[in-house]
Order: C-alpha cells, then structure tokens, then sequence
C-alpha cells in the first residue's frame, strides 16, 4: 500500500488522532480473558509442534510392553513418569499428542488454506461475474457436492498412495466447494452494495473490485467457516487415517490416536479422551481467536474491542 | 401545569477508544401533557440519545446515563425514574405509556409477520386483549391512521406497503395502548414531502384526539415550524435555547439557532435571480452573491430514454408484465450547466442518473456526451469515459468502501486509471482534500469515523479526482443536516464556477433545486412532465403535479401552517404495465420559450 512513511511522518497525522496502536491490541487480549487463554493454547501448540523433538519427554513411538496401558499419572517399570498414561504398547500417551499435533493442525490448516483461496476465486468471481461462467462453476459444485466425499477420498489416496502431501491435496479439492458456494452468496449481495456500484464509476477493473473491494467486507463469514473447516479436516483426517489411507502407523496423529483408543474405550479412557480434548481445544481457540481477528480488523467494530485500553 | 415528563441535568456517556464520549453533557427538559415539544438540532447534537435515555434504549447501545433525574408521571398517578426504573417496569411503559415512532419506518416492522399480528401483539401482551379483542382494535387504528383498504392491510406483510403507509402503520402501533407520550424520532426524514405533509398532520390530529403528548426529534426547522408548540435547540450535546414555537423561528436569541435557521434554503427566495446563488453560511461570502452566468456548448444530451424492469411470473417465468420506470425521457445539458431532476420515489430520476453512467442499461434511447453515443462503448471503452463523467450516491454511508481509509478512497479512481503514483499521488490527493474542506489529519481515517457530511465531501473529493466534466449527483445531500447541506451545496456551486463542470441535480427538495439549479425537469411516473428554466418550474408552475410538489413544501412560517387534508395527495402509482404495452411517446407543449409541458391525457 501506498499509504507512504511521508503522510505519518510529515505531520499530518496530528496529535488529536486516536489511532490504535500496538499496544492496544495486545492489552484488548490480556484483558479479554477466554482470548488470551485460545491465544496462549494456540501458541502452546505451535511451539510443541516445531519442538517436538526436545519438548517431547519420550519418543512417540519407543514400544514399552511392561508398561502398557498404564493410567495418567502413573509411574512405569523403569521409574518413567507418564503424565497423561500410555496406550496398548506402552507408548507414552503425551509425548505421542505432541508428534500428533504436528501432523494434524498442519493437514488442518494447510488444507483449509488451500481450499479457501480456490473456493473464494472461484466464488467471488462466479457471484460478480456472474453469466455463463457462473453457471459453470456453481454446477460444477454441485456435482462435486453430491459426491460422497469419504469414499471419493478413499479411492483417490488408494490410487495415488496416501501420506502427508496427498491427503492435503485430496481434503483441497474435496472441501473447496463449500467456500465457493459462501463467497458466491456473499458475492451476490455486495455486487449491489453503493460502494461495489461507485468502485465501477471509478474505473476499478472487474478483478480489482472483487479482491479489493468485495473481499475485505465480505471476510468475516469466511474466516468463520476457515476456523470451522480446520476443525473438520482434522477429524477427516482421522478417518482417513483410522481406514489406513492417511498417516501410516507408527507415526501419530490425533485422529489415529483416537480410532486406536476406541477399542480400548471401557478399560482405558484416556487413549480417547485426551486426543479428542485436544482436537476439541484447537477447534474452540480458532474459532475464538478468529471472532477477535475478525472484530479488529473491521473498522467499525475495532472501538468496541480496543476501547478504554 | 404539573409536566409529564421532566428531565434534569440528563448526562449520557458512551465508552470509545481512549475514554468516553460524551453523548448528552446537560439537558433539562420539561413535556407538559398534550404538548408537542420538538428537539431540534444537528446529527450529534445529542437528540436522540435524549429521547433514546427516557426509555432507557442508550444501553442497548452501549451508553450509560451517569447522571439526572428522568421523571415521568405514569398513567396511575405514580412518578417514576425512568433511569433507575428496572427491566421489567420499562417492559410496561416502553409501548404502552410511551410510544415510540422511528425514521426508517420499513426497517421498524418485522418483515416475517402481517401488518395485524403485529399490531395486535401489543394489544393482547400490554392490555389482555383477546386475539379477536385485539383484531378488532386493530383495525379500528388502521381506520384511524387513515390507511386505505383497512381490512386488507391487516394481512398484508409490510414489504406490500409504501414508505408512508409503513409509517402509519408504525404511528398506529405506537398508539395502540393509548400512551401518554409519543416519542418520535424523525418520523418523515425517509418520505417523501407530500408524504411527509400527511404524516405530520396525521400526528398532530392523533395527538389532539387522545390527548397524547409528543416528543418530536428531527433536524428539519421547517417541520419545527410546522409542527411544534414548544421548542428545544440542541448542541454538541447540550440545550441551547428553549421557547415557544414562534419566538425560536421568528425571534431566535442564541447564535447557533440563528444559523440553522440561515442554513435552510427557503423555497421562493431565488425568485427573479437568473443563475444559482451560495446560501454562504461560512459568513465571509455575501449571501446572495450570483454565480457566472452560465449558458454554453450542450455536453449531454439524452433522447428518448427508456428503461422498463421486466416482472417475472407464470410457470415458465415469462415476463409478464413491465415496470415502466423511464419512459420516453429526453433532456439536454450545457456546459457549466445544473439541469435538477426532481420528483418523488419511484418516479425514476434515480434510473434515469444510473443509465447515463451505465449502471443501468437502458432498453432503448440515446445518451451522447459530446455528440458520441455512450450506449455504444464497450465496457472497457465506458470506463475510460468514468473520466469525464462522474456520479455522487445519495448515501454517503454505503458508498465509501468501509474497509478503505480516506487517502485510499480517494486515491482509488487516480491509481484505476494509473494517473499519478507516489509522492505525487499523496500531493493530489491532500489538495483534493484541501479543495471539499477536510482537513488533511483525516487521511487515515475509515469511513466509519467520519460524519456523514464528511463522508460526502470525501465522495465528491473521489469523484473529482479525475477532473470529470460532469456529475452526476443523485440525492447527494438528502441524508445531510441542515448546515452541513448548505456547505456542500456551496462547495458544488464554487467547484462548477471554478472547475466548469455541469451536474445533472437529483433531488426531491424543492428548496435545494430552487438553490442550485439553472434548469429544472419534474419526473412523474417515469416521465418528465414539466422541463424549463428555473424562474418557469417555480414562479410559473403549469403542470398540476408540479404545483402540488410544491404547495407540499413546509414552509417556514409558523402562522402559515398547512391544514391539508391528510389523505389529500393520491398515492403515487407504480407504472407497471402488461408485457408489449406500448404507452406511446411523450409529446410536449412549448408554452414559453424553452418551457416546456407534457400533453395531456399522456399519463
């Protein structure tokens, strides 16, 4: 942006100017309590993830037959501590959640990522565009809806192989349409907005009005599905995982942690119960940490969350 | 007389970035029963809130009333603090002991729900009226209210009813429970003026019937003078002046009241003036000081314009019938030139402005600017005519992006058409700045920090960012106050005497075209009835509708109130005609040279 150095440093931007600054944005968080808790898991989990290797107090995958299905808490054969227990192979239940997380939240977050930058496209300019070319696309959709998308995945990884980078690519182009049918929606009602119709009158090219003009107010919805379809896709994945096209075992994932722990649910309830809080925990804090996102990056709503700060 | 309702020393705060903003600083105000007390005053001057604290609304906005005493003698006898009053009291008075009439009488009804059921819910919750009780009271009120047809409006939903009978709707809902004060928050601002003639006398009968005291907030002085017995003046949050009615508009003492009064045009004050004339509220222009005569080379020229909106229906969803919104409109333009277009909704001025920018694509006609046809251009050929010929939107709300600052908004047509970037870009953008009068702090502003005057000097900023010839301006001050009305009148007329440029004035103001125009075209039902030289619409008017549009006018004379019959003016008619309807063109009568009458029996 353009919004050069000169105008902030010239001056002109007087003292009288109440501008948010750094500051009010991360004292909003410290002071909105459930905020700053999502913000910090998010972090927790962002730096297990890189870490794992020297967070972690066990390897995820060092076989321990003496010290199977232990409770959390408990302490093993060879005075090992295991916080939150260990699964049928005395695998340490802990250090496994953290290798997990890092398969998982990024399947979670990169396939969300690349199937909402194709269903925007393709959703903002079929909704502005409108004609044949929205025709295309929206039917196009639909026939990708109606298909089952668990068997389609199944049947994809099982021809190409399934692993890390094709379950990304299979989620991408299972779950882009869902973005496209919202952003087309929404497309549709800021193609009459003034401001859409003024943007036309100032010359700004089609492309143009799309992505800077009915993007930046149309966000909102979007980031809110995004968050909700991190949370899906990581359930998919432990699916898919659980059916043996995912995440190859040893390896950990959340979601195969889980479908390994369900046999498992009535003598040992912490093999499903940790993965599944912790998939739960992900979920809730994007979401909260999206609706703050959401609310200061819209300049009406801003005051509201900086206020008094 | 012992007062319905005092308010003393009403304070209200509403917390902001970097502290509180003080809505209300002081007020002390006294309703006495049967009155009709008006609150005038700018936007932010605090009327609202006022009104808004007595039924303890501000919280719902976030404000809190941090001090005062909000009395209101209730219909048993009883006083009561309305501030500190509980929820579940105000649940009892909000409706039934004080009614409340809201501006946007559309945005006030529940679409989901009858016109009946909704009246009735008051009824049946606040009274214990039976559901047939409440039916029948029902359309006793819509009889009352003076609504046509009452019976079948009472299953109507209220997207099936006009602006001005929503509004009776709303002011039937509010009298439901009889209460003992109405308030009513710029009940006519959104309707038109005959509409609005027939609202204000509706509420002053209503209010003489039942004896009902009202509390009337609008930033209209001719509605003041029309309607009120008592007087406030509100500023920055505080009362100016308070008295009656005849000393504020004839014998005003504070200042601030004096220059609202200055600031509205009055209709017939242009008699016998060739050009248009600054109302020159900034006080260092001489009041009356003409412009340059104008009269040059015809840059716009429109021939024979129509655009129909074609109505679905049938089982193949066929057109079937079509909305005649333009039809068969011609009109010239000259260079240095305002033609106004007035009319009421729904008589297409505004489709008529659309076409000429192509945001709406006429069925048939012709639209030359400088002799070339715009029909003709291709998109991007039209784009590079955006250069030439620019447009202001009525609302200066949804016509800024809201996620752009100001210097991107106003940058956007100079970056579109790649005409500066850089340092040179901020230079233009901060003298275009300069030029609407903003201040250049406001660069990096969003729009939702600005007034709405603001907002429409930075939508007149963007506009002549590409230094255009001609503007479109389509109701650009209508959503403005007063005196913020008049500077950007003002501004419009300096920039055409120093820039050139020609607009096409879209209003349904009467006072304001009076001001600003040179010519002038009336549109009634899709057609231009009356086209002329300003002096002829105004000092000569031959077409019945014109007259009427302009007998309609609240003038600013207490003594000379209009006692019309509140159902007088017949409600506007959508043309809307069968599929292949064809209803001939339109045929003129020059009865004075370049004055100019639709025949008769056209319409």
């Amino acid at each position: 942006m353009a919004t050069g150095f000169r105008i902030r440093d010239g001056g002109i931007t007087g003292p009288q100017e109440t501008r948010a600054s750094f500051t009010n944005y991360a004292w909003s968080i410290v002071k909105d309590r459930i905020t700053l808790a999502a913000v910090v898991f998010l972090a927790l989990l962002c730096v297990f993830s890189v870490g794992a290797e020297i967070l972690a107090p066990y390897p995820p995958t060092g076989l321990n037959l003496s010290d199977r299905m232990l409770p959390p808490g408990a302490t093993g054969t060879k005075g090992s501590f295991y916080v939150l227990g260990t699964d049928e192979l005395g695998r340490d239940l802990f250090s496994r959640l953290i290798y997990g997380a890092r398969v998982s939240v990024s399947v979670g977050v990169l396939g969300a990522v690349v199937s909402c930058v194709l269903g925007v496209v393709a959703g903002l300019t079929a909704g502005y565009f409108g004609g044949l070319y929205e025709d295309i696309i929206m039917r196009f959709v639909d026939g990708m809806l109606s298909l089952p998308s668990l068997l389609v995945a199944l049947f994809v990884l099982f021809v190409i192989g399934g692993g890390y980078v094709n379950l990304i690519l299979v989620f991408s182009v299972l779950h882009w349409m869902v973005f496209c049918r919202l952003s087309r929606g929404l497309a549709l009602g800021a193609r009459t907005a003034t401001y859409v119709q003024a943007a036309r009158t100032l010359g700004a090219s089609r492309l143009r009005i799309v992505f800077r003009h009915i993007l930046p107010n149309v966000m909102a919805p979007i980031i809110v599905l995004f968050t909700l379809e991190i949370a899906i896709l990581i359930l998919s994945e432990a699916s898919l995982s659980f059916l043996g096209f995912g995440v190859q075992p040893p390896d950990p994932s959340w979601g195969l942690m889980i479908a390994d722990g369900r046999e498992h649910i009535r003598s040992a309830w912490w093999l499903v119960t940790f993965p599944g809080l912790a998939i739960f925990l992900t979920a809730l804090s994007l979401n909260l940490v999206a609706n703050w996102v959401r609310a200061v990056t819209d300049p009406v709503q801003r005051w509201r969350w900086l206020k008094g700060t | 007389m012992e007062p319905l309702t005092s308010i003393d020393g009403l304070r209200v705060e509403f917390p902001a970035l970097g502290g509180t903003v003080v809505a209300v600083r002081h007020v002390d105000l006294q309703v006495f029963p049967g009155e009709i007390l008006c609150i005038v005053g700018e936007s932010g001057s605090g009327k609202s809130v006022t009104s808004n604290a007595l039924m303890q609304l501000t919280r719902f906005s976030g404000g809190q009333v941090t001090n005062g005493n909000l009395n209101f003698v209730r219909r048993s006898g009883d006083e009561l603090d309305l501030r500190t009053a509980d929820e579940r009291q105000m649940r009892r008075i909000r409706g039934n002991e004080i009614g409340m009439v809201f501006q946007e009488p559309m945005a006030a009804l529940n679409p989901s729900y009858t016109v009946g059921w909704q009246l009735s819910e008051g009824l049946m919750k606040h009274r214990g009226l039976s559901r047939k009780e409440a039916r029948d009271r029902s359309l006793d009120l819509l009889v009352r209210v003076r609504i046509p047809d009452p019976e079948r409006r009472l299953r109507q939903f209220p997207h099936e009813l006009s602006g001005g009978m929503c509004q009776r709707v709303v002011i039937a809902m509010a009298l439901a429970c009889e209460p003992r004060l109405l308030i009513a928050d710029e009940p006519t601002t959104a309707l038109d003026v005959t509409v609005q003639a027939e609202i204000l006398a509706l509420i002053r009968r209503l209010c003489s019937e039942t004896g009902a005291a009202v509390l009337l907030i609008t930033h209209d002085m001719a509605v003041v003078a029309q309607m009120a017995d008592r007087v406030a003046v509100m500023r920055g949050g505080e009362m100016v002046e308070t008295g009656s009615v005849h000393q504020i508009i004839l014998r005003p003492r504070h200042a601030y009241t004096r220059a609202l009064l200055a600031a509205v045009p009055k209709i017939g004050e242009m008699a016998g003036k060739p050009s248009p004339a600054r109302i020159g509220t900034s006080g260092d222009v001489d009041r009356n000081e003409a412009m340059p005569c104008a009269g040059g080379e015809r840059i716009l020229e429109v021939r024979n314009l129509v655009r129909r909106f074609p109505v679905h229906g049938g089982l193949f969803r066929q057109t079937i019938a079509n909305v005649h919104a333009v039809e068969d409109v011609s009109f010239r333009v000259g260079e240095k030139e305002t033609l106004a277009m007035v009319g009421e909704s729904g008589s297409g001025k505004s489709t008529v402005g659309r076409c000429i920018l192509r945001l709406e694509e006429p069925d048939s006609g012709e639209i030359r600017f400088h002799g070339r046809d715009l029909l003709s251009l291709s998109r991007r050929e039209m784009r590079d005519r955006f250069r030439d010929i620019q447009m202001v939107f009525q609302d200066p709300y949804g016509s800024l992006n809201p996620q752009m600052n100001v210097l991107d908004q106003i940058a956007e047509p100079i970056r579109n058409f790649g005409l500066d970037r850089g340092s040179a870009l901020e230079d233009r953008v901060a003298n275009l700045l300069d030029r609407v009068k903003l201040p250049r702090q406001f660069l990096l502003r969003y729009p939702n920090e600005l007034s709405g005057g603001q907002r429409q000097r930075v939508a007149i900023a963007r506009a002549l960012a590409v230094n255009p010839e001609f503007i479109v301006a389509d109701e650009a001050v209508s959503s403005l106050d007063a005196s913020i009305r008049a500077q950007v009148l003002d501004l419009m007329m300096d920039l055409q005497s120093e820039l050139g440029l020609s607009y096409l004035f879209i209003s349904h103001d009467m006072a304001v075209v009076e001001r600003i125009s040179h010519f002038v075209a009336v549109m009634f039902q899709g057609r231009i009835v009356e086209i002329g030289r300003r002096s002829d619409i105004f000092e000569r008017p031959h077409h019945p509708y014109t007259r009427s549009l302009l007998a309609a006018v609240p003038k600013m004379d207490p003594a000379a109130r209009i006692s019309r019959n509140e159902t007088g003016a017949r409600p506007l008619q959508t043309p809307i005609h069968a599929a292949g309807h064809d209803p001939g063109p339109s045929r003129y009568d020059e009865i004075a040279p370049g004055h100019f009458l639709l025949r008769d029996g056209i319409l």
